[in-house]
């Protein structure tokens, strides 16, 4: 399967979106994750599957002023 | 005393949020997350704002949320949008992620000055203060956009006092001075001030609160620059409610001139 991941086509097994954000090396509590343009939240990551051609945007609060 | 007793009830409040301290700071730049929360202890800055980017596993970063102490509020900003729904975008998911209704909007498409859309900013303010957010738009200093953004729901204005990150000051003085007096929304200095004194004088002129990051976080001590702006802000909050007295062209004199020297 592939997802356009944070903007990069990227090969995955990962079921669902948890096993997504691990699988790719990503720290779980500091992340906000989208899914096709819409928030996924966190107790929900589990349950989401995934499907060839998804757009997973996996974000984090960062330094800003 | 009459001053002292002033500034003791003086809180600033953004939608109904209440601030002693007028002081915003931010946690770009930084050499080392854990200067953060010390520079908040020394400033005493009570809003604080951070950036929602694509996370890159390999590059090891940490949420910046963790360097915040929990006393201290959170204004997640729309840096990187280029239009008002990127950032409705932003502000819905830093909501969702537990940011709490504080939201700065910053629509920027001129990458060489960073100065704000006006327009998408109104756009933006409009939808995301319908959600019930609290929404400080970062903008360019203009008259009729800061009392329409007012009619749009804003919490406050918060006009440029000279390009992000420029330590200018308050190249914008002149107009900021016109939105002050004219604005029924706190006027929050924001962008460009790179000394104590210019946030000072900002405070002076009658700007209710500051928000520095650039000048504190890239100073050799963001810790003791934290506290000089701190004080900075308050002292210039303390001489706009004593209502200092005007320019003079010519001397007068403070001492009694007439005495006794030459009968």
């Amino acid at each position: 399967m592939h997802i356009t991941l944070n903007g990069q086509v990227t090969a995955s097994a990962a079921p669902n979106l948890l096993d997504l954000i691990i699988e790719q090396g990503f720290t779980p509590d500091a992340i906000v994750a989208e899914v096709n343009f819409e928030l996924i939240k966190r107790d929900r990551w589990q349950q989401h599957l995934l499907q060839d051609g998804d757009t997973v945007e996996l974000l984090s609060f960062v330094g800003g002023g | 005393m009459t001053e002292t007793m002033n500034a003791a009830d003086d809180a600033l409040l953004l939608g109904g949020v209440r601030f002693t301290n007028r002081l915003l700071t931010g946690t770009g730049k930084f050499a080392s997350r854990d200067l953060i929360a010390p520079m908040l202890a020394a400033s005493g800055s009570e809003l604080i704002t951070v950036a929602l980017r694509r996370v890159d596993p390999k590059a090891g970063e940490q949420d910046i949320l963790r360097y915040i102490p929990p006393s201290v509020r959170v204004l997640p900003n729309t840096s990187g949008a280029r239009t008002a729904e990127e950032a409705v975008r932003i502000a819905r998911l830093a909501r969702a992620a537990g940011c709490g209704d504080f939201i700065k909007i910053e629509v920027i498409t001129d990458n060489k000055y960073l100065l704000p859309d006006n327009a998408e900013t109104l756009r933006a303010t409009e939808i995301l203060a319908k959600e019930g957010f609290i929404v400080l738009p970062y903008m360019f200093p203009d008259l009729t956009v800061s009392r329409q953004l007012h009619d749009a729901g804003a919490a406050a204005v918060m006009p440029l006092g000279s390009p992000i990150g420029s330590n200018r000051g308050l190249e914008m003085k002149a107009m900021i001075r016109r939105m002050i007096e004219s604005s029924r929304l706190p006027v929050i200095v924001d962008a460009g001030i790179g000394k104590p004194s210019q946030a000072a004088e900002a405070m002076e002129i009658g700007a209710d609160a500051v928000l520095v990051n650039t000048a504190i976080a890239t100073s050799a001590d963001p810790v003791m620059a934290g506290k000089a702006f701190g004080l900075a802000v308050q002292a210039g909050r303390l001489a706009r409610l004593a209502q200092l007295a005007g320019e003079k062209e010519y001397a007068e004199a403070s001492s009694p001139l007439t005495g006794f020297l030459r009968g």
